[in-house]
């Protein structure tokens, strides 16, 4: 198996197990229950498979008119079109986020509050800053902002909150970008078609790898 | 796939089979294509691939990207159905609650069961692996040699169809020819690596997956799996002629609706269906095993899991087949005055010596990756090549600290995006965001290689299960508690995997996404995290220091049988499913004899 595709980062495993664990351990003294999950309602373990979901199919989505405004903008701050591929807001990328902080599973709650709070903290930032909100702000104070946010290491202690939350939003925004059509298309992505044959790397890439 | 009502099951089977995945799926072909009537209970529900396989769905497609969640652990298109480190209302339990001494116990309730979406590596076992505690004086031997299992392994290669090749590696069998489809090539990141591993004498080899790489031949290979067996041939010439090749294309772990890798559900059951010799019935989830006033099983009883009612049916001969960890239930679940500490249980070894593989992982990123021309590098929906266990000399001198090997699993390249694509990158980005961000993804996309090591454990007494003396599930059956721990074979092992692989990334001039552990109890994966779940009633010579003999027959109960993993008595490197197959046809075609001489 593959463990970087297919496996969820074992953290997020051991924490479900625990949690899990909780609810029934109290059961038995000497039984430490793995098991039942705690009942959450998400899509279920026999989700239709062919079907083509959107954000909102599953639960419903819950940002905020004016969280909606900022996530968008936000996204084509961190995704903006270019000749390669449109910009993040225009194949849906921040209803994406909303769907991914509105879910009811185990840890997407602490991503609701840390994406609602950091668009807070967007809003405020850009009205102490430059008197306007973050959607109406030019690129250069735009970037003012997330310069001082966008590399954890870098930021300044009072910041260091904002780029966690950057940090995070950007990881979704691309999560949400390059799965979609374009976004696979922008990053190179040439599969997922049948084929006739496979006959490996074409000879350009065994060059370039030294290997020719 | 056709299934039969329960109102509608014979009065008596020759063989009942409990379990559809590789195990049952292998009995029930064989035991069908042979001539005997065969009854399959398979706790899961009904599951078609053919139908219900989402080849070309992009992640996109899938609420939350695809990701794993706790409905679906292994991402949204997996196909795994009802299933995952947990069961809605099926539930196991621990006996310790520290973190390192857990069992993560993986199931899927569905038609073919694991089958659906393993990873297909099908490695056979070599002589060694056979005969283990005579090498080094650890575990346990078999009760027999490579020679009794190669006729199998080739017949089940023929089968199902398995890509790779053949290179003379010790203890690495080489199938005979016409057993293997031909292997793919290497994907850019196979052959980069292959080329740097040189470099540290690692051996970068085709590996050997369930998929067909081109179409099986209906008029060569029948004949070679049924000698003798006119009708069987047939059957088997059409099954073939139904799969497809594979078109390089579509994950593997989602199922294979043109039949191109194997699961049970595409490749035993139609043959067998079509054979008019088995009836098969979903949501029949198996409590115990009957047993008649002379000893023998009688038949099994399950509950219908739509009704919640309980049924009991007959059969001749009783193959438990279940997974590892579930025939182990049964058979403790299955008490009576005559066995008061459960079926085939004389020696009390049932649910001792339990196995998984240990594993340990890192990943690399890999600057002579970046930007490489745009190609498709698909592929065959999984690994295109592995690097076999190479120190075979230096661990029988002493030199490693640990007795048995491992092998290595590696890849990378642009594969599908999905959840994660274009994130975590900070560290080589400094941040970027922008313009220069989407510049960043396209360049490093692709760049990034992954490492696991797959290794074997030794069998020891604290890894075990039994009954749960409180917890049941949600029909009052007693689940099974686990016991858990690594000896310092394993977690040495799982330092030296990270070790090799960050010397590994190192020489392709890459950096290790971490630190290697030097602390093997820190790489070492929890056990049951590769799904390798073996043992539990180990065979072997001696009725009272195992549960079976060679012929996965138990010693107490002639006939009864478990023919998936339970058996093993040790868990070589090698993932295990090819030879849970290749033993579950050499034990039915055992159980046929019997059952024709009439001593069954
Ligand atoms: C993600 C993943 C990747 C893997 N990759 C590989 C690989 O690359 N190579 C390899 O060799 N192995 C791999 N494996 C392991 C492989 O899947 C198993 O070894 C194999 O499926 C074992 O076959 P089985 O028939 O014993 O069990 P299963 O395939 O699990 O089938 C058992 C069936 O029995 C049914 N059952 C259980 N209890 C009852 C009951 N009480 N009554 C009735 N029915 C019951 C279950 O519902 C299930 O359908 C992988 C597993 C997973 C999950
Ligand atoms: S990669 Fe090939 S074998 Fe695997 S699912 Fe796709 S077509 Fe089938």
């Amino acid at each position: 198996m593959n463990p970087v595709s297919d496996a969820m980062d074992r953290r997020t495993m051991i924490k479900w197990v625990m949690a899990a664990s909780a609810a029934t351990a109290a059961g038995s003294q000497f039984s430490w229950a793995a098991a039942p999950a705690a009942p959450v309602k998400g899509y279920g373990t026999d989700p239709d498979l062919l079907k083509k979901y959107a954000a909102g199919d599953c639960w419903p989505l819950t940002f905020t008119a004016a969280e909606k405004a900022t996530a968008a903008v936000l996204c084509d701050t961190i995704i903006p079109a270019d000749d390669k591929g449109p910009s993040a807001s225009s194949v849906k990328v921040p209803e994406f986020i909303d769907e991914w902080v509105s879910a009811p599973y185990p840890n997407h709650d602490r991503d609701r509050k840390l994406i609602s709070e950091g668009l807070a903290w967007l809003e405020a930032e850009s009205q102490r800053r430059f008197q306007n909100d973050f959607a109406s702000l030019v690129l250069r104070q735009r970037n003012a902002i997330c310069d001082d946010i966008c590399h954890l290491p870098d930021a300044k202690p009072e910041l260091r909150q904002a780029a966690r939350f950057f940090a995070r939003f950007r990881d979704l925004c691309a999560s949400g970008y390059y799965t979609t059509p374009a976004g696979m298309k922008d990053i190179g992505y040439v599969g997922n078609v049948a084929l006739e044959k496979f006959e490996g790397p074409p000879p350009e890439v065994l060059k370039k790898l030294g290997l020719a | 796939m056709p299934l039969i009502d329960p109102d509608k099951a014979q009065a008596q089977y020759d063989v009942i089979v409990v379990g559809s995945g590789a195990a049952g799926g292998q009995t029930a072909y064989t035991c069908a294509l042979e001539g005997a009537k065969v009854l399959m209970l398979e706790a899961g529900r009904n599951y078609d691939p053919v139908k219900e396989t989402p080849m070309f769905q992009t992640n996109g497609d899938a609420p939350l990207r695809g990701t794993s969640t706790p409905d679906k652990p292994f991402g949204f298109h997996d196909a795994t159905i009802d299933g995952g480190w947990q069961v809605p209302g099926e539930p196991y339990t621990s006996a310790s609650s520290e973190p390192e001494r857990q069992f993560w116990w993986w199931r899927a309730r569905m038609l073919g069961g694991r089958t659906n979406h393993w990873g297909r590596i099908s490695l056979r076992n070599g002589q060694y692996d056979f005969k283990p505690r005579s090498r080094d004086g650890l575990g346990f031997d078999w009760p027999l040699n490579y020679e009794d299992v190669a006729p199998y392994y080739d017949k089940v290669e023929m089968l199902i169809g398995v890509y790779g090749d053949n290179r003379g590696l010790e203890n690495t069998p080489d199938s005979p020819a016409g057993c293997l489809q031909p292997p793919p090539a290497f994907r850019a990141a196979e052959r980069f690596g292959q080329h740097h591993g040189k470099k540290l004498g690692l051996p970068v080899v085709p590996i050997h997956r369930a998929v067909l790489t081109q179409k099986q031949d209906p008029d060569v290979l029948p004949a070679k799996i049924h000698p003798g067996n006119p009708r069987a041939q047939r059957l088997l010439a059409d099954a073939m002629r139904a799969r497809q090749a594979c078109f390089w294309a579509t994950p593997c772990g989602r199922g294979c609706s043109i039949k191109a890798n194997y699961q049970s559900t595409t490749v035993h059951l139609p043959p067998a269906l079509a054979s008019g010799n088995l009836d098969l019935i979903s949501d029949a989830m198996v409590r115990e095993v009957t047993v008649g006033p002379d000893g023998r099983a009688t038949g099994v009883v399950f509950i219908d899991r739509r009704t919640g009612k309980e049924r009991t049916v007959k059969g001749k001969v009783v193959v438990l087949a279940a997974s590892s960890g579930e025939t182990v239930r049964i058979l403790l679940n299955s008490k009576s005055a005559r066995f008061p500490q459960g079926l085939a249980n004389s020696s009390g070894l049932v649910g001792k010596y339990i196995m998984d593989t240990v594993g340990a992982s890192l990943g690399g990123q890999i600057p002579a990756m970046e930007s490489l021309p745009l190609h498709n590098e698909d592929g065959a929906g999984g690994n295109h090549a592995y690097v076999p266990w190479w120190l075979y000399k230096e661990q029988l001198a002493g030199k490693l600290g640990f007795a048995r090997g491992y092998h290595i699993e590696f890849g990378g390249g642009r594969q599908m995006p999905g959840y994660g694509t274009g994130a975590g990158m900070e560290n080589i980005t400094r941040g970027s965001y922008g313009r220069k961000f989407k510049e960043d993804a396209r360049r490093y996309y692709g760049s990034f290689m992954w490492f696991a090591g797959r290794g074997e454990m030794i069998p020891n007494e604290e890894s075990f299960c039994d009954l749960d003396p409180v917890v049941k599930d949600k029909w009052g059956i007693p689940v099974l508690r686990f016991h858990w721990k690594w000896s310092e074979h394993e977690t040495r092992q799982a330092a030296h995997m990270q070790r090799t692989f960050a010397d590994w990334i190192t020489a392709m001039g890459g950096k290790p996404r971490s630190q290697p552990q030097a602390d093997g109890a820190k790489a070492i994966e929890p056990g049951g995290k590769i799904i390798h779940e073996v043992g539990g009633a180990i065979m072997g010579s001696d009725p009272r220091k195992s549960v079976t003999n060679q012929w996965c027959q138990t010693w107490d109960v002639k006939n009864l049988f478990l023919t998936d993993g339970a058996p093993f008595c040790s868990n070589a490197d090698k993932n295990p499913t090819l030879t849970i197959m290749a033993l579950a046809w050499r034990a039915s075609d055992y159980l046929l004899a019997g059952l024709k001489k009439g001593e069954l």
